[in-house]
């Protein structure tokens, strides 16, 4: 199979109009006539579903959450980018492409991020339409603030809820179409399989999760909005209930998936506190902005903060990049928390631990002014570790945040299985191998609202969809596959309960496919997957019925889809022997211990296909190519 | 510490329930409510018992997923705090703590814990929003709104939709819940071409769900978790009457009225089954 990205001629600026001109229309009266089936309702997949509505195709919109309001976009805390130079700062669409391009470490789709900047401008229009209630200045307009690497104001923010206030204004105009009738809406409902027929994506196989019901739900295409993959290392700062499950159906049925390796650790996290721990709370990296991050110079120093004087302190961020300081992007703040802690520097209890220090902010601007900005942030840190952040400095360690890897897609968002659409974090198009802080929102909305409405559109009108015999053999096969799976959980009856074994399998993958690798380490994490996954189908324990509300049931099959995807991520790993972005491999650093990158041999996304359990999957590769952001080692010093 | 976990059990919706009590050992003052959950349902599961079902996703207190009575309080004793934010250090050792789920007509209970609340999707559906398509948008900057008007519609914008409000008012209200977002849109210039409409097609909704009528008490307000002000009903009721002499001709049709639900007859799409 040729990887083809299917991106536009001529100059960057000019291939997203060109594109939209040569896509072909659905004629309007038509529209209502297409089935599309929407998975996820996030900022992707709510958005989406509801501006498809407001076209008129009729939209089945699924989650598994028991409402749309639910999902994980909510739990976004900073904000969101936009090149709209409010600030007068030297903004431009070019200037938020570049850091983009730049913030990925060139392993991102130059065409596509070209896009995104271009239309992160209208999502704030858009977004302040519907009502969000974007942080203002006196005077009435808008304000930003300068967020996770970037040297410019540009991002723009509710207070620490801006996921919450995106999501619920997409949620808004989702249910706006519930009402208008052209969305049907079906929580509590998970998406279990793909059908495929004659090659294209017809729909999908669902179970309900009140009634255990298996249906099936047929449509002329298939979008999903799915989210990211994190919690394949169980802890991580995602919901709970996030899952990989859908996309990974979905690739079995053929659809690639592109770089697992590249995954987000996110400096800010409230440090693990002990075994029963089921998730961690991300700190927003706004914090940054006006927290200084230290440890102690001396290993071991078990004084408490406020004895430990100025010039015994290590403000490491600040000392090793002086011109970014503590706003060096993710990957690099990361990796630089680990190393400290490898020293024996760390600090609390278990020394996975450093400082973010607000003294010298609150001298400087006063403490309103830091409640203000940060207010909800630090009563949530106290709420969590009863100590108060206003006089004791936080403790942070990084955490699992985001996965910029996913179903691989062209510039249209199409997968490759025709007519099988993905956006958001579910795909892996634009952040390359790290995502820019305030990134993660742009993108899907830019996705749900202004990219699938038009590419599903073309898709419609450029192929020919016959009807489906509901009787098709796919069909059949792919209920039959859901409720054997179903069947087989249900009836193991072993010893070990489900999250046993899933906080087995990540603490295996954060070990060897963390926040850095070995080809070694890679190597015995995918024996020690193996085992683990075998045990797992021999001696796991799901207790209850199919037929009824059966929240082990579910995790089980999350689970067991996690254990693939965990051991594909860690074959990436391997196979990319560079470092880059969120990837690093140990053996490809620079002398002053930097991520070192090898465009000659590593210039490609790596797109991986399903050849049946225990097979080596098939690698194919779309090169990149970097027309207008040369490659350069990123340097923040 | 130590702790007894008094719960409520309930297979199914038809089925009938009871208080069953669990002792839990070894709880860490750190973890929160549903992490000590999470470890009776382990010790469950191992059993061969049916771990006890209860609704979470963030853990962070902002999906507004979570939630139920401890002690009789919604989200229990802790102030704005959803019960997965809640850490086990603000109760006694050796206390025992009634966890029971929402009650409230309008929210019809799946299992043990779990309750529907597709009704307050129905109160958003109903009018709850600005009605604006994606595309056509003007410039941000053009729609100035003072920062003290943003201000006030994030604080109703906060409202995490978890219930909470619904099931610590004895009349089962959800005049928080319909206030907050009728506040949040109506007070900013984006909502008001639609701030009459909104809030009577919500009110008439929200009444059709079978909540209760509001009577101030202002339990509500107490146990939410975002601190919603009781002034977002007073917003409501004044956008409500003034909206109802001024468009005194629409006809307002609830959608999907609550009858359906008490009559047990079996809805479209219904993922409970009716």
């Amino acid at each position: 199979m040729e990887l083809n990205a299917n991106i536009p001629s001529g100059p960057i600026e000019q291939k997203w109009d060109k594109a939209r001109f040569e896509m072909k229309l659905v004629n309007p009266a038509n529209k209502r006539r297409h089935t599309l089936i929407v998975v996820g309702s996030g900022l992707a997949g709510a958005s989406a579903a509801a501006t498809l509505g407001e076209l008129g195709y009729h939209v089945k919109c699924f989650c598994f959450q028991d409402s749309p309001r639910r999902a994980h976009s909510i739990a976004a805390q900073g904000g969101i980018n936009a090149a709209k130079n409010y600030q007068n700062d030297g903004d431009s669409v070019y200037r938020l492409f570049y850091d983009t391009v730049k913030g990925g470490d060139f392993r991102a789709r130059e065409a596509n991020v070209y896009r995104l900047a271009q239309i992160s401008v209208h999502i704030i229009d858009q977004c302040v339409a519907q009502g969000v209630p974007f942080a203002r200045e006196y005077g009435g307009t808008l304000t930003n603030r300068s967020f996770g690497g970037a040297q410019v104001s540009r991002t723009f923010y509710a207070r620490g809820q801006t996921g919450q206030q995106l999501l619920l204004g997409a949620y808004q105009a989702l249910e706006r179409q519930v009402n208008a009738g052209t969305v049907e809406m079906f929580p509590r409902t998970e998406m279990l399989d793909l059908i495929v027929i004659d090659g294209k994506a017809r729909g999908i196989v669902t179970r309900n999760l009140v009634t255990g019901e298996i249906n099936t739900h047929l449509g002329d295409a298939v979008i999903l909005g799915t989210g990211g993959y994190g919690n394949v290392f169980f802890l991580s700062t995602n919901a709970k209930g996030s899952n990989v499950t859908a996309c990974w159906r979905a690739h079995k049925r053929g659809a690639l998936f592109a770089n697992p390796c590249f995954t987000q650790i996110h400096p800010t996290c409230i440090p693990v506190s002990g075994e029963y721990q089921s998730k961690l709370t991300l700190m927003s990296e706004s914090l940054r902005n006006d927290g200084r991050i230290w440890v102690p110079l001396q290993k071991g120093d078990k004084r408490s903060p406020d004895q430990i004087p100025e010039a015994e302190r290590d403000y490491y961020l600040e000392r090793r990049y002086p011109s970014f300081g503590n706003l060096v992007p993710r990957d690099v703040a990361s990796r630089n928390a680990k190393y400290v802690c490898d020293e024996g520097r760390g600090v609390g209890e278990t020394g996975l631990g450093v400082y973010l220090d607000f003294g010298d902010a609150i001298r400087r601007l006063g403490r309103k002014t830091i409640e203000e900005r940060y207010g909800n942030l630090f009563d949530m840190y106290q709420r969590i570790t009863d100590e108060d952040p206003y006089k004791v400095p936080m403790r942070i360690y990084p955490a699992i945040h985001y996965t910029m890897g996913g179903l691989w897609v062209d510039y249209q968002l199409m997968s490759t299985i025709p007519g099988l659409f993905v956006i958001g974090e579910a795909n892996f198009s634009d952040h390359g191998a790290n995502r820019l802080g305030a990134s993660a929102l742009m993108q899907g909305l830019s996705d749900g609202y202004f990219i699938v409405p038009y590419t599903v559109g073309n898709y419609l009108a450029t192929n020919k969809l016959g009807k489906i015999d509901a009787d098709d053999p796919e069909i059949r096969n792919s209920v039959a596959c859901v409720q054997q799976t179903i069947q087989k959980l249900l009836s193991i009856n072993g010893k070990r309960t489900v999250d046993s074994f899933h906080r087995q399998l990540g603490k295996i993958v954060w070990d060897y496919c963390g926040m850095s690798r070995t080809a070694q380490g890679l190597e015995t994490a995918i024996g020690q997957i193996r085992e683990l996954r075998d045990e797992y189908w021999q001696n796991v324990k799901v207790v209850g019925s199919a037929d009824d509300l059966n929240q082990s049931l579910e995790k089980a099959g999350r689970v067991a889809d996690f254990f693939e995807l965990a051991e594909l991520m860690c074959i990436d790993a391997r196979e990319r022997n560079e470092s880059c972005g969120g990837h690093f491999r140990e053996e490809y650093q620079t002398e002053d211990g930097e991520a070192q990158r090898d465009d000659e041999n590593y210039s490609y996304v790596a797109a991986w296909g399903y050849r049946g359990y225990g097979n080596y999957p098939e690698l194919f590769k779309e090169p990149l190519d970097f027309e207008y952001v040369h490659p350069s080692q990123r340097s923040y010093k | 510490m130590r702790v007894t976990l008094k719960i409520w059990r309930q297979a199914s919706r038809g089925g009938s329930g009871k208080f069953v009590s669990y002792p839990v050992d070894n709880v860490n003052p750190d973890m929160s409510m549903l992490e000590c959950l999470d470890v009776l349902n382990e010790q469950l599961i191992e059993r061969g018992e049916e771990p006890v079902a209860f609704e979470h996703d963030c853990r962070e207190g902002i999906c507004g997923s979570c939630g139920f009575m401890i002690n009789g309080v919604a989200h229990g004793p802790l102030p704005a705090t959803t019960v997965c934010q809640l850490t086990m250090r603000h109760f006694k050792d050796g206390e025992t703590l009634t966890l029971e789920p929402w009650r409230a007509r309008a929210f019809p209970l799946i299992k043990d814990l779990v309750v529907d609340r597709r009704s307050f999707d129905r109160i958003i559906a109903s009018g709850g929003y600005i009605s604006t398509s994606t595309g056509g948008a003007c410039d941000g900057n053009d729609i100035l709104v003072p920062k003290e008007t943003a201000d006030r519609a994030m604080d109703a914008a906060a409202c995490i939709g978890c219930g909470a409000c619904v099931a610590a008012c004895p009349n089962a209200s959800a005049a928080l819940f319909t206030g907050a977002k009728i506040t949040h849109l109506g007070v900013l210039p984006q909502g008001k071409p639609e701030q009459d409409r909104r809030a009577i097609a919500m009110v008439a909704q929200m009444n059709a769900e079978g909540f209760g009528g509001c009577t101030n008490i202002g339990e509500c307000t107490g146990v939410c978790p975002k601190e919603i002000p009781l002034e977002v009903i007073a917003a409501m009721n004044r956008d409500y009457l003034r909206g109802s002499w001024r468009a005194r001709d629409n006809v307002v049709t609830p959608i999907r009225p609550f009858t359906e639900w008490s009559t047990g007859s079996k809805l479209k799409n219904d993922p409970t089954g009716g």
